[in-house]
């Protein structure tokens, strides 16, 4: 399961935007009510996944980036998802040796810290700009999240195997090999 | 952990924290101080649009295979209870007719202005709002095709929210129940006037400033007064529900539950009023009242 890693090559750019592509695409999913509340930030997760992952490709730029566009399709303050997002990635990338050192489902402990600091980040900007807190429900996102830990990570994986290892022709044409 | 680096990465981790940091700072207190970027907004607004819709079309679709597979003793029954009420309607609508012509007969008289006319555009909701603080809704029509930031939203059951942010092909909705969210209302018993807000925990509105020994009991109706020029009179928006009088208090906390279904429509009204003079608007109610 955890040696899945090794075989597999290095993504393309292409895979990556596509992952993160879809994530976004499931986070504007018509959510409401108590789903809303229970739906982990894919977008984060995906993030973190690709930074814990490649972290020379994927970084607190693109983090920024996409907090923006999720700030966008929340019709939140502009920079809010994106000071979250940047700021949970920089631990990801400080932390990524120690986490990619283990099984997925001890990474989803070390993942479950990181989402609730970033929602901890939302919810103090939202505070500030006067909202109300509304209730400890609001954290179990971080719970499901990391409870999606290892089945999107496996995912992820499952898809890069499935990609890269049938066509060889595809990869070496690519010269993506290094 | 790696206080010498043996490879060049550009920046440490640490200074572009800080960049990105301190970027996205700036970025929320202009946008929360300054309304100076709308136009970054509309770009990635204009973008994300297709994404939205995109991401809506599975409910949609199984709306419409919904909509398909009804049976036809359902369809019956529709039509039958449909037509009763357009016959209640219809006889409504006859006395509101007279009524309309005797006032602007009336108006005439006291050579005051227009009643105050509105248009509408119907509107689909795309997305209601990812996060769970706001309550804000996004629908399917924008600048584009003519509406404006501060008119009106209705369903049929009620008032919804206003229009407080647009983009060319969509445009945000902010529900009377979000905080902060004010509506003047009028009480339909007996015409007091209060201003109920928004109180963006649950679905309910409050009342407020309204002192102790105020006329309201439960289940009095309110509607909008109309005197803000925003909100057309004479629309539902809640019912109250609650009221507690504490003695050492000066105002009464009465909760409201809303009349429309926020949670439920799928489509909704955007009116707006044409004519908006708030200085102007004083005199014609005195008129008015003394013509009824």
């Amino acid at each position: 399961m955890t040696d899945a890693p090794t075989l597999t090559r290095p993504p393309s750019g292409q895979f990556i935007a596509m992952t993160l592509f879809a994530a976004i695409m499931l986070d504007i999913l018509p959510w409401q009510g108590t789903w809303l509340l229970l739906r982990p930030d894919f977008v984060l997760l995906l993030l973190l996944y690709w930074a814990i992952h490649q972290p020379l490709r994927i970084g607190m730029a693109t983090a920024w980036g996409l907090g923006l566009v999720m700030d966008v399709a929340d019709g939140a303050l502009l920079g809010q998802y994106a000071l979250a997002y940047t700021f949970a990635i920089y631990l990801a990338l400080t932390l990524h040796r120690r986490i990619q050192a283990f099984g997925l489902w001890p990474q989803a402990w070390h993942i479950f810290p990181l989402l609730l600091v970033s929602q901890i980040l939302a919810l103090l900007t939202h505070l500030l700009s006067g909202a109300t807190f509304i209730g400890w429900g609001y954290f179990l996102a971080s719970i499901t999240g990391a409870l999606f830990w290892p089945p999107l990570s496996l995912l992820v994986q499952l898809a890069l195997k499935h990609r890269y290892l049938p066509d060889v022709a595809y990869t070496t044409s690519r010269g993506s090999e290094k | 952990m790696d206080h010498q680096p043996f490879f060049k990465r550009g920046p440490s981790p640490k200074t572009r924290l800080a960049f990105f940091g301190l970027l996205a700072i700036a970025l929320m207190v202009t946008d929360a101080r300054f309304n100076q970027l709308d136009l970054l907004r509309q770009g990635v607004g204009l973008a994300l649009h297709p994404l939205q819709q995109i991401a809506n079309s599975p409910l949609t679709l199984s709306r419409r295979a919904g909509e398909f597979f009804v049976t036809q003793s359902q369809l019956a029954d529709e039509i039958t209870r449909l037509r009763q009420q357009q016959l209640g309607n219809a006889i409504q609508l006859q006395l509101n007719q007279s009524l309309q012509a005797e006032n602007a007969h009336l108006r005439r008289l006291l050579s005051t202005r227009k009643s105050l006319t509105s248009q509408s555009t119907t509107a689909e909701v795309m997305s209601a709002g990812r996060s769970p603080f706001s309550r804000k809704i996004i629908v399917d029509k924008g600048s584009s095709s003519g509406i404006q930031a501060g008119q009106a939203a209705i369903d049929d059951r009620g008032l919804v929210g206003q229009v407080t942010r647009l983009q060319l092909l969509s445009s945000e909705i902010t529900l009377i129940t979000d905080k902060g969210q004010a509506v003047p209302v009028e009480v339909v018993r007996n015409g007091v006037r209060a201003i109920a807000f928004g109180h963006g925990r649950n679905n309910t509105l409050e009342l407020a400033f309204m002192p102790v020994n105020m006329d309201i009991q439960n289940g009095d109706q309110l509607i909008t007064s109309g005197i803000d020029g925003t909100y057309p009179r004479g629309v539902p928006v809640a019912i109250v529900s609650q009221i507690e009088r504490n003695a050492g208090d000066p105002f009464a906390r009465i909760t409201c539950t809303p009349s429309s279904g926020l949670d439920r429509y799928r489509s909704l009204l955007i009116i707006s009023v044409s004519e908006s003079p708030p200085a102007a608007l004083p005199p014609v109610k005195k008129h008015a009242k003394e013509a009824q």
